[in-house]
């Protein structure tokens, strides 16, 4: 039965979440924003003792609801608080159980903890199976060398706590995409530095890390899936997994970002006595109606393709398309949305006494990461043509 | 609790109608739309399947089916993805029949609904839309004046079926208010003229009406003396006409990329190329968000709530999709998608239709 209403439990989740993103979020976003690389102490030791109520970011749809609220708080800040993150993601959907209690259990104990994914190298991005980096079996360990960048958390998991971070490299060049495993390795592994952290256009709460790995000594049993090389691509494919239930994350962090927009604008044309007809017809329609609608039918549509996406996800339905659907239309909503916000709301919108134009710049990077919006739109084309990489490049 | 998957009834309904737009009006509608007419035998065939009556009370004839606008905008998508013509002609009779089951006072459901309840497809329709700059459904020129009974006057354009009509549902402003009113076939004042002619939609037989102190009794007020909540009908029509575009859309992008794919160039199909790629992904992609937002906005009349901003802004989005789609359709195609011996030229044309279609259908 199609039905939009959401659990009691989910609308207490989302209300919660809400109040947290309003109440601790928003006061302190300028402020990170411009302090890029300072440590926002007091607000992850507050989102670390509040990680049993699920107050963080998470899967499915209630977690993809929170996502949405904290990100609407700040998208920044969002991505510098403690958790398992992708790389705990990664974990839980490619390794053992035991791998859980090795890995996961850090992040319901003792101090704050963050979780990374290590994937992008200097010479390629979303081109994963280009990874040059190497694992090398050396009886019970692996000899993991080298360099990843644009790694989110990556300070924070290595440098700042007992994290972790999972690196995709490759066992076996000669087999493409079948070589390429996941590793995890963990804080103060010899071998493994943080080398750079990247100063960025927004979501400036947030690190980006270069990670390099020198001879970087794991035991044999971090390997996220099995070891063995096979002529089908089955550790690729735990990648694309991942990404499956990671995009429409993603697609709800750039959720936040844009209702932030919105809903700041709506107040400003409130406050100046303007009512938004939506049942004008288009030939009736301001300038302003027009521009507004648009915004917010962009944002409904994003948000509706979202929560299909990870509904499919927690029914266990393949969403593969459905996923990367939700990631282009998110990425480019919020771009279109935060950048007409600052274009109506003129001279104020470019000023930074107010945050119009740092949710243009925090918006952006949804269109980039986790797959930008052209490779996604590229794995939705080859889905709706049935066409493999080879047919569609 | 969330969920996109329609049940079990409304599926049935769907593969129901999905049959018969593949079986019967995929068929014949570009015949229809070169020569104007659609064949009796297809409308007839539609109504055997019942679904535009079953909505009507068991006491006044119908098989008492709860109305849902949910199951409406399913049906309505796959009636338009059949052909959009057929299915406007379709549904007409809805235009009348809803707005009386759900606001009707009981004299006037037991007057006009059992009549449409009988054997072959019963035309009744509705007036909505004027002939002028700037039309506004908020905001009509036609006027009811009481006097007595109502007297109606003014100008309406784009009434399905208006010629052969046992009656029609006028909308005009009482006052400040937009109200409805029935006006029976052959009513003194109401004169119907010719049929219209059309960019898109030529097979649906549309006619402009002229209200020069047209007499109405008071008793064919919709609803009585309280009248009707036309917001509300408003909006039911723009989730039907949504779904509409969703489907009109959905046509195009299946058989652009059919295209896509056999149609080679340099040695590769077209598809292969991003720059046509991009746009059939483009297409899946608003034709999803257009259909979820439409849902949306259904379920929330559903549930009898008011759905203004949801359904203004699933009109407006799929308005705008349905062009984006039938336009790339035919650019896909290049000089293919240009000649008649395809359908998305057809499309394209019919796609333009929806900013001006309000009111012309329900669901």
């Amino acid at each position: 039965m199609i039905d939009f209403e959401l659990t009691e439990q989910e609308k207490a989740s989302v209300e919660k979440a809400h109040e947290i993103a309003e109440k601790h979020f928003r006061p302190i976003s300028r402020y990170y924003d411009e302090q890029e690389h300072q440590e926002p102490q007091e607000l992850i030791d507050l989102m670390w003792s509040k990680r049993g109520e699920g107050g963080l970011m998470g899967l499915g749809i209630d977690g993809a609801l929170r996502t949405e609220e904290l990100c609407w708080g700040d998208a920044g800040l969002a991505l510098a608080m403690p958790g398992p993150g992708l790389g705990g993601a990664a974990v839980f959907a490619a390794g053992t159980k035991e791998q859980w209690g090795k890995f996961l259990a850090r992040f319901n104990e003792g101090k704050p903890k963050w979780g990374a994914m290590a994937m992008t190298e200097p010479g390629c991005g979303s081109d994963t199976a280009a990874i040059t980096a190497t694992a090398v079996r050396d009886g019970d360990d692996w000899i993991l060398n080298g360099e990843k960048i644009f790694v989110t958390f990556g300070h924070r998991a290595l440098d700042l706590s007992e994290g972790i971070v999972v690196v995709w490299a490759s066992v076996d060049k000669s087999a493409g995409r079948a070589g390429m495993k996941s590793f995890v390795v963990e804080a103060g592994t010899p071998g493994c530095r943080v080398e750079k952290l990247e100063k960025k256009l927004g979501i400036r709460a947030s690190d980006t890390a270069t990670v390099v790995f020198e001879n970087c000594r794991i035991p044999f049993g971090n390997i996220l899936g099995k070891a063995e090389v096979k002529a089908k691509t089955e550790g690729f494919k735990g990648a694309m997994a991942t990404f499956d239930a990671t995009r429409p994350i993603v697609a709800a962090m750039a959720l936040g970002v844009m209702r932030a927009a919105l809903d700041m604008l709506r107040d400003v044309i409130d406050k100046e006595g303007i009512k938004i007809r939506y049942n004008a017809p288009r030939n009736r329609q301001t300038a302003l109606e027009h521009d507004f609608m648009e915004m917010e039918a962009n944002y409904k549509a994003a948000r509706l393709l979202t929560i299909r996406a990870v509904w499919m996800m927690q029914n266990g339905l393949p969403n593969a398309l459905e996923s990367s659907m939700a990631k282009a239309k998110a990425g480019r909503a919020a771009t279109l949305i935060t950048q007409r916000a600052v274009e109506l709301m003129g001279p104020l919108g470019y000023s930074r006494e107010y945050l119009f134009e740092k949710f243009m710049r925090d918006a952006k990077i949804n269109d980039i990461f986790e797959g930008t919006g052209q490779i996604n739109t590229l794995i939705v084309a080859r889905r709706v043509l049935g066409f493999t990489r080879e047919q569609l490049k | 609790m969330i969920s996109f998957s329609p049940s079990e009834e409304q599926q049935m309904v769907v593969n129901t109608v999905k049959q018969f737009a593949t079986d019967v009006m995929r068929k014949q509608y570009r015949e229809c739309d070169e020569s104007g007419a659609i064949p009796a035998e297809i409308i007839d065939t539609a109504w055997e399947l019942g679904l535009v009556v079953s909505c009507i009370p068991e006491e006044h004839g119908g098989a008492g089916w709860e109305h849902s606008a949910v199951t409406g905008a399913l049906l309505a998508e796959e009636l338009a993805w059949g052909d959009l013509a057929m299915a406007l002609h379709i549904l007409t009779p809805w235009l009348a029949i809803l707005p009386i089951v759900e606001m009707g006072s009981e004299a006037q459901k037991k007057k006009y609904l059992p009549p449409l309840c009988g054997g072959g497809f019963a035309a009744a329709t509705a007036a909505l839309a004027e002939p002028r700059y700037n039309f506004d459904p908020g905001a009509l020129e036609t006027t009811a004046r009481k006097n007595g009974g109502y007297v109606l006057t003014g100008s309406k354009c784009l009434v399905p079926l208006a010629d052969g009509a046992s009656f029609t549902l006028v909308y005009a402003r009482e006052g400040k208010v937009n109200q409805c009113f029935i006006v029976d076939k052959g009513a003194g004042g109401l004169a119907v003229g010719g049929k219209e002619k059309n960019m898109g939609v030529r097979a649906l037989a549309t006619y402009g009406i002229e209200l020069k102190d047209c007499k109405v009794p008071a008793d064919n007020k919709l609803g009585g003396d309280k009248g009707c909540d036309f917001a509300r009908l408003d909006n039911l029509s723009r989730v039907a006409l949504a779904a509409m575009a969703v489907g009109v859309a959905r046509g195009a992008l299946e058989f652009s990329r059919d295209y896509a794919r056999d149609r080679h160039t340099f040695g590769e199909p077209i598809g292969s190329r991003q720059a046509i790629a991009f746009m059939l992904a483009d297409m899946a992609i608003e034709i999803d968000a257009a259909r979820l937002m439409n849902w949306e906005a259904a379920w929330k009349l559903d549930r009898k709530e008011d759905a203004t901003r949801e359904a203004g802004l699933a009109k407006a989005y799929a308005d705008s999709m349905v062009m984006m789609c039938t336009d790339y359709a035919v650019q896909v195609m290049g000089g293919h998608g240009y000649v008649r011996d395809n359908p998305v030229e057809l499309w394209f044309r019919n796609g333009r239709g929806f900013t001006a279609f309000n009111g012309m259908a329900i669901v």
